[in-house]
């Protein structure tokens, strides 16, 4: 049985949700309306309207754009997967130990602070004209393929720096703990630091790579027909700028399933280390 | 022969010297215990043993091979050590099971349902048999040792090392960690253990060995050296020990703290 104290106290906080519940309501559509009124209210609405918001040209430029997505998601896929395995490589390059292991350390660490610098927009071009500007025999010249080579770099840089802040928050006695049960430094890698140290940085991980995902779009520049290009060629013929937003919701979209996903991991890898 | 030989060994941190010419000797079945001030360098010397440390000077026999020479592979040397150390042993992301059969799987070529077997032998003597399928977070300290010892002994070990693998733990879940280990002992395996149990070294341990200045100041039997040492600076040391609670009386005849 509940006491008296005990009911009144839980009639409390069910009147204070539902006023919660009330100014929140109310707060949000001030602020919609607000906004709302703010921007067609603006002397320039109309023709933004009509340049940016345009239902027939969005719906005739749908095929189009949706079809260049699907490109994007199919690089999307393949860079990850890459990213992954380079970043990887170079985080446990980073960790070798002993002068034998120099020059690959010191490539590595060249190569991070080489790529974490570089503007993505740069490396596109250098990688995109410059690669094939060489006429080499074998050096790709699809511009797909060469816009994913420039996003890898590029992003492998980052996500090694990830992998290695994981690699170095595992604690040293783990370290010692697996050596001293006869594992080499391979397996101690593979086999006791790396999973804990994913399992660490997996909510920072997800985040470059929902960055990563709207980045794809930049292989447009190199003549790629993905989203983007596809939009900029839709807008040319329709004098119009509505495929842009039609690509830019399209976008969106696509990041939300992703963005809701690293939220949820971040959160229970919060709980498991507030747990421990 | 003995399990392990200990010559002169040097052990230096940027030019301070930890370890300044220790000699050692474990003899098969012989339970020694590492006594000595904290920053005296029982864990460094255990590590050292291990091969977790390069030596500045001096030599370590195990089962008569010279396995400080830089020609043996320190991978295959500590496949004749079991390890526990005091804190984070277990290894947080496998199940118990897992971590027992990590080594004999993956180094030592042991088939799988064989390596649980053996595990399974090893958790139902801890008395952890129901905890196989547990995650290390899920288990008390002294729970999280016994699998810990549990682990080391997977292989077989000819030489048990344990550092202080109780000074972590709270008070009340000290007992049974020491209990296991005086099983261990009692079933006649090698050990060499750095303890601050004084009680439970004298009880447990054939020789006692007094470690200060970076060198064995005095070893013995451990009814003498904790009883009637000869060393002042043993003498030193206990009397300490004794004041801080840690050894309620050192004379044979009386009970001492487990
Ligand atoms: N990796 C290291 N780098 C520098 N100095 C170290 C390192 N490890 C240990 N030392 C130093 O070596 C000395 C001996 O340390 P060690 O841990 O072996 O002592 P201990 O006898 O095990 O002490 P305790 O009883 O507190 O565990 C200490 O002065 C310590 O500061
Ligand atoms: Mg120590």
């Amino acid at each position: 049985m509940t006491s008296d104290l005990q009911r009144e106290r839980l009639a409390y906080r069910r009147s204070r949700a539902r006023r919660s519940t009330l100014v929140a309501l109310a707060s949000t559509v001030v602020f919609a309306a607000a906004v709302w009124f703010g921007v067609t209210g603006a002397p320039g609405w109309p023709r933004v309207r009509d340049s940016f918001f345009d239902w027939r040209v969005a719906l005739r430029s749908l095929p189009a754009v949706a079809g260049g997505l699907w490109l994007n998601v199919r690089v999307l896929v393949v860079c990850e997967v890459a990213v992954l395995v380079l970043a990887l490589l170079v985080a446990a390059a980073r960790t070798l130990r002993g002068p034998v292991w120099f020059p690959l350390r010191a490539l590595s660490t060249a190569y991070v602070d080489l790529f974490r610098g570089l503007p993505l927009l740069i490396c596109l071009y250098l990688v995109g004209f410059g690669l094939p500007g060489l006429r080499l025999s074998g050096v790709p010249t699809d511009p797909v393929v060469l816009g994913g080579i420039a996003l890898v770099l590029v992003y492998s840089a980052y996500v090694a720096e990830v992998f290695r802040a994981g690699i170095e928050s595992v604690h040293p006695s783990q370290v010692a703990a697996a050596r001293s049960l006869g594992l080499d430094h391979r397996r101690t890698l593979r086999l006791v630091v790396l999973p804990q140290a994913v399992r660490r940085v997996l909510p920072a991980l997800l985040n470059d790579f929902v960055a990563l995902q709207k980045d794809c779009g930049l292989i447009s520049v190199l003549g790629a027909v993905d989203a983007v290009r596809a939009a900029q060629i839709e807008s040319s013929l329709a004098y119009d700028f509505t495929p842009y937003v039609v690509a830019g919701l399209l976008f969106v979209l696509l990041a939300v399933p992703s963005g809701r996903l690293a939220d949820r991991v971040a959160r229970r890898a919060a709980r498991r280390q507030g747990a421990l | 022969m003995n399990v392990l030989s200990v010559t002169g060994l040097v052990k230096e941190y940027g030019g301070k010297r930890v370890l300044d010419g220790v000699d050692l000797e474990v003899a098969e079945g012989e339970v020694v215990a590492l006594i000595g001030a904290s920053g005296s360098g029982k864990s460094t010397l255990l590590r050292c043993v291990n091969l977790l440390e390069d030596i500045d000077d001096g030599q370590v026999f195990l089962l008569g091979r010279d396995v400080s020479d830089p020609r043996v592979d320190p991978d295959l040397a500590r496949r004749d050590m079991g390890v526990v150390f005091q804190a984070y042993n277990l290894f947080p992301h496998m199940t118990v099971l897992d971590n027992i059969t990590l080594a004999p799987r993956v180094v030592h070529g042991v088939p799988p349902a064989e390596a649980t077997a053996t595990a399974m032998d090893l958790l139902t003597r801890v008395g952890l048999a129901d905890r196989a399928t547990a995650y290390p977070d899920r288990l008390s300290g002294g729970q999280q040792q016994r699998v810990a010892l549990a682990r080391a002994l997977a292989y077989d070990p000819k030489l048990l090392l344990l550092d202080e693998i109780t000074s972590a733990l709270d008070p009340e879940l000290v007992g049974e960690v020491l209990a296991l280990v005086r099983e261990i002992a009692a079933a006649g395996r090698t050990i060499l253990m750095a303890t601050h149990e004084m009680g439970f070294a004298r009880q447990v341990a054939d020789r006692i060995c007094f470690l200060d200045g970076g060198r064995v100041v005095e070893s013995g039997p451990a009814a003498q050296v904790l009883g009637n040492p000869e060393q002042p600076r043993t003498r030193e040391f206990l009397r300490r020990v004794i004041d801080a609670g840690r050894l309620q009386d050192p004379r044979p005849d009386r009970g001492g703290r487990v």
